[in-house]
């Protein structure tokens, strides 16, 4: 609780900075729009100006709030203008993705953990693979798969599965490693089977690894899905929202689906630190 | 064309049974052999399958086609990875990155805007920030500056959480013994806070390196000039010349190693001291 005036207090002097210099990056086309209409701007006129122009350079945040409310509230869900509409365009491919990129992972990381070979093969090229800016690798991926005739929201999903899956593997194979060697040995003492030191031991050790990184794999999936709406041109979702408003320079629209992809960011991250602390307090494990 | 995929199959079984019998004697060579075994067993069940199955090179392309696209293009992919990774990347990994590093510092005297700033720079951490990159290259052009733009904002977040916690992390004893010998605010921080803050912030910047490549890749997907990696791959995959595509993503591949290879080995010469670097 002590935390909520500083961080109240950091986000008025963001917002206050952000108006400064909504008026600084904007002004010269108010003045520019001022010299050729041959009227003169007061200071204060100036000012209202760049906070309410149509195409800013840096539209105020009431601007966005306004832009987002009209989209989201304003208007019918099913509507194409919508921003819930392109938002849950964007969250299906996220949902698809992020199920196939941990269910991907967590198998792999339990290969990992019960085989040698696979350990000492796999696992550098995993690590190896996480230096690799993946990211740039999706537009093919698209095209590839069009062409075997797969499209839409599988393709999107598929670059979200190859992100996300990476960092569940890691953590989850940090996780079922975490028992120490007390524990296997008290286990052994109990003539224990692979499997049940596997469902009794290894598992529940490593559920706090595999939430920690859940949450990084689904804020990575939501990137992936909105990279993955760039390249194909897409016809709905927060990445072709941004695409269509970088080509006609409607900033509004870009910042609100920036805006729009950051609550759902948040909401899912928040949704899987929700389900951890249920479910590691149901397992005792809470902190 | 079969005997070529019969051959690779046959290797990759190969080299898996070898596999199997060298991780049964675990030593420092092995660590190294297997992997790599396993890396040419994976490239040769690639060219077999892509070339005895005939598998059209706009879906995937074999290895072989891969080289040679890379040889053949090779000043292309150059003038591509200068202006990508020099340019872009580089500048705005040292900007976002120096930029973290002095704000972690800045607020380390106040524990009211430690407070505050941690958990939005968590929150802003987990944004996708690369979303930025349109307003980026309407601010600040089409050429490299946007793209480097785009890399400081990405980075700048992940650095400064790092950067406050391993701030945090010399203990209170020590900051006692600082204190018997009458060291200032300034000598404290150079000599136990800085050096104990050390693994944190190689951590953040190694995440940071992949982070400023995929930052500077992606921006070029929203407009540049006619060079550069993002904007060679976006437009070889519109002409499906998919061999390039991949020559691209290899040379990518091979930068981001790299960089993430030479962070790495600043840590080692630099937190020597460290538990996790005596092993």
């Amino acid at each position: 609780m002590k935390c909520v005036v500083p961080v109240l207090t950091v986000l008025v002097v963001f917002v206050a900075l952000w108006y400064a210099f909504a008026v600084v990056l904007n002004a010269p086309w108010a003045r520019d729009r001022a010299e050729r209409a041959g009227t003169e701007l007061s200071f204060t006129a100036l000012v209202a100006d760049t906070w309410a122009q149509e195409k800013p350079l840096l539209p105020a945040p009431h601007q966005i709030a306004a832009e987002v409310w009209h989209t989201t509230a304003e208007m019918r869900i099913t509507s194409k203008r919508s921003l819930v509409w392109h938002a849950w365009v964007t969250l299906s491919a996220t949902f698809a993705g992020f199920a196939m990129g941990a269910a991907l992972g967590i198998l792999l990381a339990v290969g990992i953990v019960h085989s040698r070979v696979m350990d000492l093969s796999v696992m550098p090229w995993i690590i190896a693979s996480q230096t690799v800016p993946i990211l740039a690798v999706a537009p093919m991926i698209i095209v590839v798969l069009y062409n075997i005739g797969v499209q839409g929201l599988v393709a999107k999903a598929a670059i979200s599965a190859y992100l996300s899956f990476f960092p569940v593997v890691v953590g989850m194979v940090k996780g079922l490693r975490s028992p120490d060697r007390m524990q296997l040995d008290q286990l052994h003492t109990w003539s224990a089977s692979r499997t049940q030191v596997f469902g009794k031991l290894r598992l529940p050790a490593s559920m706090p690894y595999l939430f920690t990184s859940l949450k990084v794999a689904v804020a990575i999936a939501l990137v992936g899905a909105i990279i993955g709406e760039l390249p194909t041109g897409a016809q709905g979702g927060f990445g072709s929202r941004m695409l269509s408003g970088s080509y006609y320079g409607q900033t509004l629209i870009i910042w609100s689906a920036l805006v729009g992809a950051a609550v759902c960011a948040g909401a899912l991250v928040g949704l899987i630190g929700l389900v951890q602390r249920l479910v590691l307090k149901r397992m005792g494990m809470a902190t | 064309m079969s005997g070529i995929l019969l051959f690779a199959l046959a290797f990759w079984l190969a080299a898996w049974a070898l596999n199997v019998v060298l991780a049964r004697h675990p030593s420092r060579a092995v660590r190294l052999v297997v992997p790599v075994l396993f890396g040419a067993a994976v490239l040769m069940l690639w060219e077999g399958v892509t070339r005895g199955l005939g598998v059209p090179p706009v879906i995937l392309p074999p290895p072989s086609a891969i080289w040679a696209a890379l040889i053949s293009s090779g000043p292309m992919l150059w003038a591509d990875f200068v202006q990508t990774f020099l340019r872009a990347a580089l500048t705005g990994y040292v900007l976002g990155c120096g930029a973290a590093f002095l704000c972690a510092i800045a607020i380390d005297r106040s524990p009211f805007l430690q407070r505050g700033l941690l958990p939005l720079g968590n929150l802003a951490a987990a944004l996708p920030i690369v979303g930025l990159a349109p307003i980026m290259v309407m601010w600040f052009g089409f050429d490299w500056q946007s793209k480097a733009a785009v890399v400081v904002a990405m980075t700048f977040f992940p650095m400064l959480v790092n950067t406050v916690e391993g701030l945090r992390a010399a203990d209170r004893i020590q900051h006692d013994l600082m204190r018997t010998y009458a060291a200032s605010w300034w000598q404290t921080l150079v000599k136990l806070r800085l050096p104990a803050a050390a693994p944190f912030i190689f951590n953040a910047l190694k995440i940071c390196s992949t982070l400023a490549l995929i930052g500077a890749i992606v921006a070029e997907f929203f407009g540049t000039p006619t060079v550069g990696m993002g904007f060679r791959i976006s437009t070889e995959v519109g002409r499906l010349a998919l061999d390039t595509v991949w020559a691209e993503i290899a040379v990518a591949a091979l930068a981001g190693s790299a960089f993430y290879g030479v962070v790495s080995l600043i840590e080692k010469a630099a937190t020597f001291w460290h538990p996790s670097q005596r092993g």
